[in-house]
């Protein structure tokens, strides 16, 4: 049954009209043509889908449009506009922590999701997040590089 | 002057516009048919365009994999693309260079070789004057036939500009990493979604299919049915993905007859029937003192790829345009014309990027599924496989066994070498051996008849890559049996079988080694002759502390593997530090590469980490299962790679040799890795291992 439902999408309120069991990651790339957010299994296996829903990293692919109503959802697109974001892709980039690419911006999602609620998390934690993404290219050394670097930047920030 | 020999590329695309035009001004357009495929060769290939030209990236309007508008340089592969693509931008883009310096003198009123160009613009110290490229444009006849001669080729001395040796960042990353950017993300007006309805086995046949049922599921506007294709079509993805489950429940599929359930790859390999040919053979076999022989095995392995493949298609005024994430337009484009039945000149193929392609997966034959679909239908048609179908259905790296038999002398010395080499074919392209090879051409009705199989000859290699040793022997024999027919469909995955090769050669020198008594990297060093391998292995020695390796803890391994890919390639060493408990833990990864002049030293780092991390995955973890029915490892659950608590440090070293012909880089690390990862073991627990994946039940296997 379609419906209208509303969301926060990267700052901006939007409205749906679409079968309210549509799985968010649908809604995003064909009703919301935010194409930065990509399909990997369908499954919530792989993390290529991850956005964030309320200050959570979540699968997009497993998760429903009726449990983003009201919400604020965080894609690629929108890491520019926010401070995390920001750091998170430009030390992605500067890194060149990307072979294909595929897998990146679940990874980013994931990553500034975490580091907005603990921006200095132990290797426990950090794996925990990183655990539910793959990556095929073999970047992960790079990621990883990426990812201290925020922290590191994070972490002079506090100091100073 | 006379004129030299010109690349293979060049003699089959020999027209200068087919490589370098001035239409897009202010911008120089540079066609290649190499392409994007995640490994960075669109960055590598502009830096050495820019430095033949004389202009800087962005003033370079790129085109690759495009039908109509690119050269043919067949596929992008086989880590060629800076040895050959590379090679032929040189020669189209510096006798465009040479032409335009001649252009530009007689505009300018000076000698051709006062000349300097930077920036795309050309000065020269006998004139105030200065004119670009765009102003040379009317003043060039580039519908000429290429030619390269000394002079041509030292006119490159009249470039400032210096792109080459630098680690250029990759400018397609900032897009992919913020928004739309591959061809999943690719739209056309009124396009609808296609999905395919497939067996466990890609080549089971349609015994029943109840058509009206799929055609009153939820979303499905049409359903393309010819002989065993069977495709769902609607306008909203969401339901067309659902559709794709829910019809299964309405086909009934027979699975061809030469599947038969799984046994162990040394089991199934050596049982399937097989050619039987001496494949390469030298020198003279003398009297030894010791012999020695070991067998190795590895299964079959899946590209899988995060992103699942994808094709856009549609048909307007006669004309069939696919959009595709193949490794070779042209051939795909020639092939689907052949699957079609239609000519070649109607269809047009045009690359966009796709997600990591580590050789013939299912780009090519999704291609196929889109542009039939759209065919049938008249419709803008978007396929993407599913992930079960991305495991399962694409063409999977081909499994093997290798077997040595080595005779050594009385100074511990190998002298006789014999290895024989069983494996499926490593290569079944569209286009190659120009066999069709489509999987949806084999299935629409009436159907292409399935290919036969074709190996890649050496010296390149399928099932050879890498079987012939560069070790220093008296005599050497490699026997191949190839396979024709295997249990699943098999073609090139990253390394072909370099990858089996490499590890089961490199394993074997350290059992020779300690069978004898020796240090296994003094062994291998006794068997070479040439410095730029002796350099390499010395290198990598000092950086992962070799001579401390007998004073490392209990339980815990340091280990080598060392190969020149394809014999040919580049050279990569590498040392894996490892503990070994219930399952095997990787530390630290040292690895050291020479392939020649490095064009982009980041760029090439990023491959050989990448190699080295996709080789411990497939080494520790992969291995595809199959039953009478189908593929069973269709889930990330079922076909586990590696996540990245499991990532180890990794240390890459390049050695740059300026002015030596450059060598392609991406496959050259991963059978160096897996080697190093059982010779780390067998320190770490004194066992060996020969049959790969190295699991934890292979663990326990080995300990008891």
């Amino acid at each position: 049954m379609t419906t209208s439902i509303q969301l926060f999408l990267n700052g901006q309120s939007v409205t749906v009209n679409a079968p309210e069991n549509t799985p968010l990651l649908y809604v995003l790339r064909n009703d919301l043509e935010h194409k930065g957010t990509r399909f990997g299994c369908g499954s919530g296996n792989c993390g290529a889908c991850t956005v964030i829903v309320d200050g959570q990293a979540m699968q997009s692919c497993d998760m429903q449009l009726w449990a983003a109503t009201g919400k604020e959802v965080i894609t690629a697109e929108g890491l520019a506009a926010d401070a995390i974001g920001q750091l998170v892709q430009k030390a992605f980039i500067d890194e060149q922590a990307a072979q294909c690419g595929y897998c990146i911006n679940g990874i980013l999602m994931s990553v500034v999701a975490l580091l907005k609620k603990n921006p200095q998390p132990n290797k426990e934690v950090l794996m925990e997040s990183l655990n539910r993404h793959l990556c095929r290219c073999g970047t992960h050394v790079r990621i990883l590089r990426a990812i201290d670097r925020v922290i590191q930047q994070l972490n002079e920030k506090r100091a100073a | 002057m006379s004129n030299l020999t010109l690349p293979a590329n060049i003699v089959s695309n020999p027209k200068l516009s087919q490589w370098f035009r001035l239409d897009q001004l202010p911008l120089v357009t540079v066609c290649t048919g190499k392409v994007e495929l995640g490994q960075g060769i669109q960055t590598a290939l502009q830096q050495i365009a820019a430095d033949e030209i004389g202009v800087d990236l962005q003033q370079i309007n790129w085109i690759a994999g495009d039908t109509h508008l690119s050269p043919d340089e067949w596929y992008t592969a086989g880590s060629l693309s800076i040895e050959n693509g590379g090679a032929a931008l040189k020669t189209a883009l510096g006798y465009a260079r040479y032409l335009s310096l001649e252009a530009a003198a007689k505009q300018l009123g000076v000698t051709a070789n006062s000349i300097t160009i930077e920036h795309g613009i050309f000065s020269s110290k006998d004139s105030q004057q200065q004119i670009t490229y765009a102003q040379l444009a009317n003043h060039l006849d580039l519908d000429v036939e290429i030619t390269s001669n000394e002079q041509i080729i030292t006119s490159k001395q009249q470039v400032m500009t210096k792109w080459v040796g630098r680690s250029i960042a990759r400018d397609d990353l900032h897009s992919k990493l913020s928004g739309a950017a591959f061809i999943h993300d690719f739209t056309l007006p009124n396009m609808r979604h296609a999905r395919m309805i497939r067996a466990k086995h890609v080549q089971s046949t349609i015994t029943h299919v109840d058509i009206p049922k799929i055609q009153q599921l939820p979303g499905v506007e049409q359903v393309v049915h010819s002989g065993s294709f069977l495709a769902v079509v609607g306008s909203n993805e969401a339901l067309i993905v659902l559709a794709q489950e829910k019809a299964q429940a309405f086909v009934s599929w027979q699975t061809p007859a030469y599947v038969q359930a799984q046994t162990s790859t040394e089991e199934m390999i050596t049982a399937l029937q097989a050619s039987d040919e001496i494949a390469f053979q030298q020198g003279t076999a003398d009297t030894v003192h010791t012999t020695v022989k070991a067998r190795y095995s590895r299964p079959f392995i899946a590209h899988a790829s995060i992103g699942p493949a994808c094709a856009i298609s549609q048909e307007s005024d006669g004309i069939l345009t696919v959009w595709s994430h193949t490794q070779g337009s042209h051939l795909v484009k020639n092939q689907i014309a052949v699957g079609l039945r239609q000519d070649p000149s109607t269809v047009k193929v045009i690359h966009l990027h796709g997600a990591g392609c580590y050789g013939h997966n299912s780009a090519d034959d999704v291609a196929f599924d889109a542009a039939f679909i759209a065919k049938m239908t008249g419709l803008p048609i978007r396929v993407q496989w599913s992930r079960e179908e991305e495991l399962t259905a694409s063409p999977f790296g081909s499994p093997g066994v290798v077997e040595f038999e080595v005779g050594v002398d009385e100074s511990g010395t190998i002298i006789n070498w014999q290895s024989e080499v069983w494996s499926p074919t490593h290569i079944h392209r569209p286009g190659w051996a120009g066999k069709l090879n489509l999987l949806g051409a084999w299935m629409i009705d009436p159907p292409h008849p399935v290919d036969e199989t074709k190996d890649n000859p050496l010296p390149q290699g399928g099932g050879l890559r890498n079987a012939i040793t560069l070790y220093n022997v008296d005599y050497q024999q490699v026997k191949h049996h190839m396979i024709p027919q295997a249990p699943l469909r098999t073609s090139a995955l990253r390394g072909l079988g370099a990858y089996l090769n490499v590890f089961a050669m490199e394993s074997f020198m350290d059992e020779v080694a300690r069978a004898l008594g020796q240090d296994s990297l003094e062994f291998r060093k006794k068997h070479l002759s040439d410095p730029r391998s002796i350099t390499l292995l010395e290198t990598l020695a000092q950086m992962a502390n070799w001579s401390n390796r007998a004073n490392l803890p209990e339980g815990t391994g340091l280990g080598m593997g060392f190969a020149r890919y394809k014999n040919s390639g580049a050279y990569c060493g590498v040392m894996v530090q490892l503990r070994a408990e219930e399952k095997i833990y990787i530390d630290h990864v040292w690895s050291v590469c020479d392939a020649g002049e490095v064009i982009n030293p980041d760029g090439l780092i990023n491959q050989i980490e990448g190699g080295i991390i996709q080789s411990i995955s497939w080494t520790l973890k992969e291995m595809v299962t199959w039953d009478t029915e189908g593929v069973t490892s269709a889930t990330w659950d079922t076909y586990p790679i590696l996540n990245f608590d499991e990532v180890p440090q990794v240390e890459v070293k390049l050695l740059n040799q300026p002015g030596v012909q450059s060598l392609g880089g991406g496959e050259a690390s991963a059978g160096p890795t897996a080697a190093a990862i059982a010779n780390a073991l067998e320190q770490a627990l004194g066992v060996r291992a020969r049959h790969l994946p190295l699991t934890p039940d292979r663990l326990a296997e080995l300990m008891s």
